[in-house]
């Protein structure tokens, strides 16, 4: 048998250079994974669809977002509300994933082999974003055909994209650091419990105005709200705005917020992931 | 060759309230394949998980290929291989694509990595379901998967917990194949096993280890040669009959009679065997007694084993 020596990687080039090829190889290994399973791809966005056609012609009709009577414009405050929802509940998506990966034995057999060990992160960042950049492009599809537009330039328009993968992107350190902490794949599952209210208590279906002070207060501060908030304001759709300080900067806020979040959650996530040999 | 390619030294490891492993010493010499032995829960997973950089231990050390498992990870990593007791691959890639994802993250190019996977696809008997889905692959397909994805590189070291569990005699005959072959070339192989005739074919020497520490280390033969004399046993035609086998069996023995009632049969070590049976039989014969069988017993390691993890350990230490 031929004995296969490992190929140098001491120089700092060399290792910079298979770090980039270990996470090409764990993203085209994510992106297999998709192209496996279309079925799982279709029932991940089935549920955004589903939320959406469900809030626009059953709670919709009832809704007064504009100020103009119940059910006006809804569509076109609903759809931002919906992108914003996707992006948000994304990192329950990734827990699962990396915790099926950590069950399933995958993440202890790479933690033995010589590759850079960031891959197994790093690599599920990029592919789960890019992932998320498909589901867009999907979602934005969609709602053309239900009659939502974007009346922002071109360049507001992409500006709205990027805001809403910049929380994705975001959430998926959360997403990683809670995949490494359950305990099984089912427990995974059950993240979506916290994913609901956090997606759901916020403006994305409705106007933080029109909930009970205390939770529109909570709404209102949710980072979903301020992503919610700018992409309407990029898109040139109705936002009713309160005038807490997140509301009235929603642009910012929506920038800030993923900056926060990743603070806190990709060094959580880095030091699960070193500490698994605990 | 003689160079010490495994050597762990006074292993401690907790979890919460149990010591996994509770001072524990192995070592394997290169190209030589050293078993682990050891009832459910004694600590085989973890000694593996440790010495594969998997797992932080407490107290004592661990040198693999010759560098620190704690220290220099990185460069142990790069010279083993481990297949986990439970099976690693990713069950929505074909075997191939697994094959080549590992090979890539080993770092060989992608025609190497291709290569490399067909040929380890035709060893294992792979070849045809190459391309199909690990996800479809029986428990025993997907183990030998796991097991070529380990072989990749012919590492220096290789790790392999429980490797033939769930294995078909053929499967079984396969990693038996390949596990002798890459010895045959310089690997050195750490295994555990239920299996003692697996330990009893493949390995050099075996470590038996309980509660986290160790019972004994030694070649199989050793081992077995522990085991003392053979055994002289007797089947009863009529259960009846066992109060006067005994007498007869006591009569020649060197050591205390065993009845099992639910064979129906009397044993005793024996250091004369075949005066013994020899003995035994003309006593048969003077009682004009009918038995279903008479015969000498080699003992098995299967016996050896069961006689040395029914001990206390403390005894048994040396
Ligand atoms: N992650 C863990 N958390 C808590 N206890 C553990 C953990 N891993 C192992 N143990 C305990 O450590 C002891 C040794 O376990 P280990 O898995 O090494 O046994 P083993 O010899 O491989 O057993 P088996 O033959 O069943 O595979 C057991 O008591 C087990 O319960
Ligand atoms: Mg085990």
């Amino acid at each position: 048998m031929t004995t296969l020596a490992p190929l140098p990687d001491e120089t700092l080039a060399g290792r910079l250079k298979w770090t980039l090829h270990d996470y090409r190889a764990i993203v085209g290994q994510e992106f297999t994974h998709l192209w496996r399973q279309p079925v799982n791809f279709a029932w991940q966005l089935g549920f955004p669809i589903v939320m959406v056609l469900l809030f626009v012609y059953v709670f919709g009709s009832a809704m007064d977002v504009t100020g103009q009577g119940a059910g006006v414009d809804y569509v076109a405050y609903a759809m931002p509300g919906m992108f914003a929802m996707t992006m948000a509940f994304g990192f329950t998506n990734t827990a699962w994933a990396v915790a099926e990966a950590k069950q399933k034995g995958f993440i202890d057999r790479v933690r033995s082999m010589p590759m850079a060990s960031s891959a197994v992160v790093v690599g599920r960042n990029i592919a789960d974003t890019i992932h998320a950049a498909v589901d867009l492009l999907v979602l934005f599809l969609i709602a053309l055909v239900i009659g939502w537009r974007s009346d922002g330039t071109f360049w507001e328009t992409l500006g709205a994209f990027a805001i809403l993968l910049w929380l994705r992107f975001a959430l998926i350190w959360v997403g990683v650091w809670l995949g490494l902490l359950v305990k099984s794949v089912e427990q995974a599952g059950n993240l979506f419990a916290i994913a609901f209210p956090f997606g759901m208590v916020s403006s994305v279906f409705t106007p933080p105005e029109l909930m009970p002070d205390w939770l529109g207060a909570i709404a209102a501060w949710n980072p979903v709200s301020a992503t919610a908030t700018a992409i309407r304001e990029l898109f040139g759709n109705p936002s009713a705005v309160g005038d807490s300080w997140p509301e009235q900067h929603a642009l910012t806020a929506a920038i800030v917020w993923p900056v926060i979040i990743t603070v806190i959650f990709l060094p959580l996530a880095v030091r699960k992931f070193q500490n698994l040999g605990r | 060759m003689g160079t010490t390619t495994v050597e762990a030294n006074n292993l401690g490891k907790r979890f919460k309230d149990t010591a996994a492993l509770d001072g524990f010493d192995l070592t394997a010499e290169a190209g030589t394949v050293l078993g682990l032995l050891g009832p459910n829960g004694a600590g085989k997973t973890t000694t593996v998980r440790i010495l594969t950089t998997l797992l932080r231990f407490d107290t004592g050390s661990a040198a693999v290929a010759g560098f620190d498992v704690a220290r220099d990870a990185r460069q142990v990593r790069r010279r083993i291989g481990l297949t986990g007791q439970q099976t690693a691959v990713d069950e929505l890639l074909t075997a191939r694509q697994n094959l080549i994802l590992f090979g890539k993250l080993f770092r060989l190019d992608k025609t190497r990595a291709g290569e490399r996977a067909d040929q380890l696809l035709a060893q294992f008997g792979l070849a045809d379901a190459a391309h199909r889905q690990a996800k479809g692959f029986s428990g025993g397909m997907k183990r030998r998967l796991d097991l070529a994805a380990s072989m990749i590189l012919a590492p220096q070291v290789l790790f392999l917990d429980e490797p033939t569990t769930g294995l078909d005699p053929a499967g079984r005959r396969e990693v038996w194949d390949a596990v002798e072959g890459l010895a045959a070339d310089g690997t050195t192989v750490v295994l555990t096993t239920h299996y003692l005739d697996e330990a009893d074919r493949l390995c050099d020497r075996i470590a038996v280890i309980d509660h986290g520490r160790n019972l004994v280390d030694d070649t199989p033969a050793g081992l077995k040669r522990r085991m003392g004399h053979d055994r002289l046993e007797i089947v009863a035609a009529d259960p009846s009959d066992l109060p006067v086998l005994q007498g007869i069996i006591a009569a020649v023995a060197d050591g205390d009679t065993a009845i099992d009632e639910g064979a129906s049969s009397v044993s005793a070590p024996v250091k004369e065997s075949v005066a013994a049976l020899t003995a035994a039989a003309t006593s048969l014969r003077d009682k004009q007694l009918t038995v279903a069988d008479i015969g000498l017993r080699r003992p098995t390691l299967d016996e050896a084993f069961l006689e040395l993890i029914g001990t206390p350990a403390k005894e048994d230490q040396q």
